[in-house]
């Protein structure tokens, strides 16, 4: 039989990429991929809100799929490609934008630019979340937005500067299709 | 540490996998399987009920797959996620209910990960995978280390989160019939936030015969008591009828007369039996619309 098994208590290796970047590490079965993330890679980006799926603080993507964290266990991302919040401006690649000094996402200028958060503890589940949204839908309505961000929860915004935000984010991605021949925005104030 | 500790199975096989449920249950072990773990993992953080062992699905080869049957049905994988049925060409085109549940259930990031057959053995009355299968008479294919098995969905959910599986099977796929020709359907429910479970959810469905009468329906509810709930006074009042604003009210107090919704702190006996009611006429209303074209 080749079933693996591991007994509870015990470690086993798993081998995934992280933002990516190939990454090995000795996991229980039981540690969730928000805890592993958070701890043993130090990648406190992503958030634990409500701890049972609902809120989306904690949302990644699996795979180029949004995903909860909270909801994952580790062994299941084994040999799949996680990417979080750090990783965004990166997973930009030539799409991505300068804003005060830093090169960024289009979303994550986007949100700057609208003030789309305040205390900014949902903004990583939203940022993942916004992305997978445009990914499948690069010119969603209001509404089509507000359908896509419903598993995400803030207690700061009442979410206007949130609807706000992505769709400042969609007129800069479609600004800059546009003007393809320009190599990027030049940082400017909102 | 938020999950409780368990002991970890990986099978690559699907005989193996039932070999190990076997072993683990002649042992006396609460062994759940883990597919996308949406439903098991949410239960396991609020730490009701632990398994003891957990046999994890994602190196068994051969689940992933959407078919389509000798007979036509659409044949969905116990590893299939939520979001593959949903965006399946073969789901949307065989089995219509299946498709209009998708987007309901949960949110996109559950049915990243989040399975059909997940969500059907995990069975629980405000889901609505459930009820669809109830609603389309889904078939289940089950796998043990004895035997080969097909339950019926209405033999299906025994019980809250409780369905005939035994502790050593496996639900390998789960098959939707072809829907019929000139047939509407519609999944309705109320609930406070979007991706909430329902307070209340109708699965329904309308077939119009040739003399455009209804010649049959199925009239499901979710979220109303332990299990999905098949209201066949409702259904068989339809017959005969024609499929207009009149007949789809008084189903609705034949609907509403029948049933015994549960209370809770999330709804009243009262206000889901109202419910219902408005269910079945917007369910029915827009199934209708679909047959006849006015709102594909």
């Amino acid at each position: 039989m080749t079933t693996l098994s591991v007994p509870s208590g015990q470690r086993l290796s798993i081998s995934l990429k992280v933002n990516d970047e190939p990454v090995s590490v000795e996991v229980e079965p039981r540690d969730t991929l928000a805890g592993v993330l958070r701890t043993q890679l130090g990648l406190t980006g992503t958030h634990l809100g409500c701890e049972h799926g609902v809120c989306g603080a904690c949302t990644v993507a699996i795979d180029g799929a949004p995903a909860r964290s909270c909801l994952t266990l580790a062994v299941q991302v084994d040999g799949r490609e996680v990417l979080t919040i750090e990783g965004l401006a990166r997973a930009a690649g030539d799409e991505a934008v300068e804003f005060d000094g830093q090169m960024l996402h289009p979303i994550q200028k986007a949100f700057a630019e609208k003030l789309g958060f305040q205390c900014a503890f949902c903004a990583p589940g939203f940022l993942i979340t916004t992305l997978a949204l445009l990914d499948a839908n690069p010119a969603p309505t209001r509404d089509e937005i507000r359908e896509e961000i419903s598993g995400n929860l803030c207690r700061c915004t009442g979410y206007h500067s949130i609807l706000d935000s992505i769709e400042h984010a969609v007129a800069i991605r479609q600004a800059r299709h546009t003007n393809s021949a320009q190599p990027g925005e030049g940082a400017h104030n909102a | 540490m938020k999950m409780p500790s368990f002991n970890y199975h990986r099978p690559e096989t699907a005989t193996e996998c039932v070999a190990v449920l076997r072993d683990l249950s002649r042992a006396g072990a609460d062994v759940k399987v883990l597919a996308g773990g949406q439903s098991l993992l949410g239960v396991m953080a609020l730490r009701l009920g632990p398994p003891s062992d957990i046999v994890d699905l994602s190196r068994v080869a051969g689940l992933d797959e959407i078919s389509i049957s000798e007979d036509g049905g659409v044949v969905i994988g116990a590893r299939v996620t939520h979001h593959r049925a949903e965006v399946s060409p073969e789901v949307a085109a065989v089995a219509p209910m299946v498709a209009a549940a998708l987007p309901l259930v949960g949110h996109r990031a559950i049915r990243s990960l989040g399975t059909v057959c997940g969500s059907l053995a995990h069975a629980d009355p405000a889901a609505e995978m459930p009820a669809v299968a109830l609603a389309c008479r889904a078939r289940f294919q089950v796998l043990s280390a004895s035997e080969t098995r097909t339950i019926d969905a209405a033999d299906f959910f025994v019980g809250y989160l409780e369905t005939a599986l035994k502790p050593d099977e496996l639900l390998v796929a789960v098959e939707f019939p072809q829907v019929a020709c000139r047939t509407g359907v519609s999944v309705d429910e109320l609930s406070r936030r979007h991706g909430d479970y329902a307070m209340v959810g109708l699965a329904s469905s309308l077939s119009i015969g040739p003399d455009e009468t209804i010649s049959s329906s199925a009239l499901v509810l979710f979220g109303t008591g332990a299990t999905p709930l098949r209201v066949t006074a409702a259904e068989e009042s339809l017959l005969g009828m024609t499929p207009d604003s009149e007949a789809f009210a008084m189903a609705a107090e034949v609907l509403m007369a029948a049933i015994t919704p549960t209370a809770d702190n999330h709804a009243s006996s009262a206000y889901r039996r109202h419910g219902a009611g408005v269910l079945l006429r917007r369910g029915l209303a827009s199934a209708t619309d679909k047959i006849y074209g006015e709102n594909p």
